[in-house]
C-alpha cells in the first residue's frame, strides 16, 4: 500500500497544544514539509517568537533560538552572519513582528538580510488572550477595543508585509492564506519560494500567512474561514506583493 | 615582546577584542564610545569579521545573543542610556547561557545625562541590570593597558562560564590615550569548542534548542540554582584587585577604575604629608572581593570609599566588612571628576580628625 499522507520528517512525533482551527499548526506542517523536500532542514536554523508559536522548538525537530517578543530578525541576522550557509527563519505572530518588532524587521529588510521571515497574521494577540493587534481591521473586536476597532479611537491597522516590499532589500514578499486546501497549496508554494530566494543569496523574504484563530475571534474554525475569505482579505489580499532580482555586478 | 603604541581606551579595546578572537560586533552610536565602532567598522572588514550598525541598541544585543547562539566570539559596546535598553536582552542571554562581552563606557545620569565620565551604572552592572536572577562578570579596567588585557580576558571567561562579561569603563578611560603593549591574535582555531550552539544538525546530531523559557516551576527553579552554583564557582576563582600601598596603611582607600587613578595622586599627595594611607581597587566588581575588603578589616579600621557617584559600590564594602570598620564616602556624580589634589584635602581632612594629626 502507498502512504499518501504523513508527517514530514523535520516536525516531531508530539502533540501540538494550538486550539482547534488555528493556523499555526498548518504553517509548521507547511514549513517542515518544505525543509524536507528542498532538502534544507538540515541546515535549518529557527528563530521562535513570543506569542502562540513560542514552543515552536517542541514541534519543529530543526535548531531553533528562542527569541525575545519582536526580536526575531535581529536574531536571525547573528545567526546568519555566524553562519552564512544555514537556512535561517524568523518565525513570527503580527504583535511580534508588526507592533514590538517593527524596527527590527524593517531594518533587517533595509539590510537585505538574507534570511526568511514566516509571519502568521491573524489579526490578534493570540497568546495573551486577544487584545488588539496592529493588524486588528477596522471594526474587529478585541478585549482592548471593546467596541471594535475604531480609527479615531484606536488608529488604523498595519499591512507590515507591504511596507516591507517596498524596501530594497527585500527579494520576496508574499501574502497567503490559510484556508482552504487551494489557498494552503498556494501559500506552501510561497514559502518553498521564499526559501529559495535565502538560498540563491538574494535578500530578505517574508510570507504573511492570513490565518484563523477562531478562540479570540470567537468563532467555530469553519466560520473563522469564511469570515478571512470574505472581510479580513479586503485588508489583506493574497499575492505575491514583490519579487526583485538581485543588482547585478 | 611586542612594542608599545599609543592608543586611545576605546581603541584598545577595540583591538584587544579582534586579537580576542571576537569575528561579530554590533552596536549604535553614542558618546563617549563612538570610537568603538568607528574602529571595529573597518577592522572587522580586515579580518573578515561582521561589523553592523544596527537600528538600536535593541536589536544590536539581539544579533549578540543570535550570533554567540552560533558560537562566535561576539561583542557590543554601548554607554549608560544604551545600556539601558540592552537590559531585556542581557537577562535573555543570562537565561539562554550565552557567552558575550559587553562595554559600557558610562557616561553621566540619570536620563540623558551627559557625556563626561561617570561610574553610575554600577549598580546597574553589578546586580545584572534586567530582571530576573542573574549575574555578570564585570572588569573595571584601570588605565588603557587594561582596557585592552581585560577585554582580551573577557572573552575567555565568557566562554569559559557560558557568560556575559562587562567591561565597565566610563568616558574618561575610553578616550584617554596611553602608551599600550596589545595582546597577540589568538588564531580562531585555538578558540574553545562548544558543544551547546545552534548551527544546523547537519545530519550529524539531534536538533537542539537554545532558550529560557521553562514553564514548569521545578525546573526553572532547577535551573536558577544551576545558574547561582555558576557565579558561585565565578566568586570563587575569578575575584581580581589590586593593592596599592597597602602595607603599612591606617586608612584604605577603595576606589575602582578613573576614580582609582585620581585616587593614587591623591595617595601620593597624603603620603608626602606623612600620611598612611593605601588603596584597595577592586578590579572585578563582580566578583567583589569581599574576603580582601574583610581581611583587610582585621588590621585597619578607617575606609573611604571614593566614588565617581552618589555612592554605590560603599554597600558593596560595607556588606564586605560587616560593621567591623568605620566607613565613610567621598563622591561626585553626574560626571564630575575631582583632581588628585581635591581628593587629598579630603583624605587629609578625614584622616587628621580620624587620627588626630596636625
Ligand atoms: C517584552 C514583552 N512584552 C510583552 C510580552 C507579552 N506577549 C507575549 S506574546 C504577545 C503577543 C502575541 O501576539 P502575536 O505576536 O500576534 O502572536 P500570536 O500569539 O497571535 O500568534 C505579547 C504581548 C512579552 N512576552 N514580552
Ligand atoms: S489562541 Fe489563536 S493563535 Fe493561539 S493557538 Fe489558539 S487559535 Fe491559535
Amino acid at each position: 500500500m502507498k502512504k499518501v499522507y504523513t508527517r514530514p520528517k523535520y516536525l516531531k512525533p508530539v502533540a501540538n497544544h494550538y486550539c482547534p482551527g488555528c493556523g499555526h499548526s498548518i504553517v509548521h506542517r507547511l514549513v517542515a514539509e518544505v525543509f524536507e523536500e528542498m532538502d534544507i532542514g538540515e541546515r535549518a536554523i529557527g528563530v521562535a517568537p513570543a506569542g502562540c508559536a513560542v514552543l515552536a522548538y517542541n514541534y519543529f525537530d530543526v535548531d531553533f533560538v528562542e527569541g525575545a517578543h519582536g526580536r526575531g530578525c535581529a536574531i536571525a541576522t547573528g545567526l546568519k552572519r555566524r553562519i552564512p550557509d544555514a537556512v535561517v527563519f524568523s518565525y513570527q505572530g503580527d504583535g511580534d513582528l508588526a507592533a514590538i518588532g517593527t524596527a527590527e524587521t524593517i531594518h533587517a529588510a533595509a539590510r537585505g538580510e538574507n534570511i526568511t521571515i514566516v509571519f502568521v497574521n491573524n489579526g490578534i494577540y493570540g497568546m495573551t488572550g486577544g487584545q488588539m493587534a496592529p493588524t486588528t481591521i477596522l471594526g474587529m473586536k478585541a478585549t482592548t477595543a471593546p467596541f471594535g476597532r475604531d480609527a479615531k479611537r484606536e488608529g488604523y491597522n498595519l499591512d507590515i508585509t507591504h511596507l516591507v516590499a517596498e524596501i530594497e532589500g527585500t527579494a520576496y514578499a508574499a501574502r497567503g492564506l490559510i484556508t482552504s486546501p487551494k489557498e494552503i497549496r498556494k501559500s506552501k508554494k510561497m514559502i518553498a519560494d521564499a526559501f529559495q530566494c535565502q538560498l540563491d543569496n538574494r535578500g530578505l523574504s517574508i510570507v504573511e500567512l492570513v490565518s484563523p484563530c477562531p478562540t479570540n475571534w470567537g468563532m467555530q474554525p469553519l466560520a473563522s474561514v469564511k469570515w478571512i475569505e470574505e472581510t479580513f482579505t479586503k485588508h489583506y489580499t493574497p499575492g505575491v506583493l514583490v519579487e526583485r532580482r538581485p543588482v547585478s555586478g | 615582546m611586542a612594542e608599545k603604541v599609543l592608543m586611545r581606551g576605546n581603541n584598545a579595546m577595540a583591538e584587544a577584542a579582534v586579537r580576542a578572537g571576537c569575528r561579530y560586533y554590533f552596536g549604535y552610536p553614542i558618546t563617549p564610545q563612538n570610537d568603538v565602532p568607528e574602529y571595529l567598522s573597518g577592522r572587522m572588514v580586515e579580518v573578515g569579521g561582521t561589523f553592523i550598525q544596527a537600528e538600536s541598541e535593541i536589536a544590536s544585543i539581539y544579533m549578540v545573543l543570535g550570533a554567540s547562539a552560533a558560537g562566535g566570539r561576539v561583542m557590543t559596546s554601548s554607554s549608560s542610556p544604551g545600556i539601558s535598553l540592552k537590559q531585556e536582552g542581557m537577562s535573555f542571554l543570562a537565561g539562554h547561557e550565552l557567552p558575550a562581552v559587553i562595554a559600557n563606557v558610562v557616561r553621566g545620569g540619570p536620563g540623558l545625562g551627559n557625556i563626561a565620565g561617570s561610574q553610575s551604572d554600577y549598580f546597574q552592572m553589578t546586580r545584572g541590570g534586567g530582571h530576573g536572577d542573574y549575574r555578570m562578570i564585570v572588569l573595571a579596567p584601570g588605565n588603557v593597558q587594561e582596557m585592552a588585557d581585560l577585554t582580551y580576558l573577557a572573552f575567555d571567561l565568557a566562554d569559559k562560564y557560558r557568560t556575559q562579561s562587562i567591561i565597565l569603563a566610563d568616558g574618561m578611560m575610553g578616550n584617554t590615550m596611553e602608551p599600550v603593549i596589545l595582546p597577540e591574535m589568538r588564531a580562531l582555531d585555538s578558540l574553545p569548542d562548544k558543544d551547546y550552539v545552534v548551527d544546523g544538525m547537519r545530519g550529524k546530531r539531534k536538533s537542539r534548542a537554545r532558550l529560557s523559557l521553562i514553564l514548569e516551576p521545578k525546573e526553572l527553579e532547577d535551573h536558577n540554582w544551576k545558574l547561582q552554583r555558576k557565579y558561585k564557582q565565578i566568586q570563587e576563582n575569578e575575584v581580581r584587585y589590586e593593592e596599592y600601598e597597602l602595607d603599612d596603611a591606617e586608612m584604605v582607600i577603595v576606589a575602582f577604575g578613573t576614580a582609582a587613578r585620581v585616587a593614587k595622586g591623591a595617595i601620593r599627595r597624603a603620603r608626602a604629608e606623612g600620611l598612611k594611607v593605601g588603596m584597595l581597587r577592586p578590579i572585578t566588581l563582580w566578583p567583589f572581593p569581599s574576603d580582601v575588603v574583610r581581611q583587610l578589616a582585621d588590621r585597619v579600621k578607617e575606609f573611604l570609599v571614593f566614588e565617581l557617584n552618589a555612592g554605590q559600590m560603599i554597600e558593596d564594602v560595607k556588606l564586605s566588612l560587616e560593621g567591623s570598620a568605620n566607613v565613610n564616602f567621598y563622591g561626585r556624580p553626574g560626571g564630575s571628576i575631582p583632581t588628585p589634589r581635591d581628593l587629598a584635602k579630603v583624605i587629609i581632612n578625614r584622616y587628621s580628625q580620624k587620627f588626630r594629626l596636625i
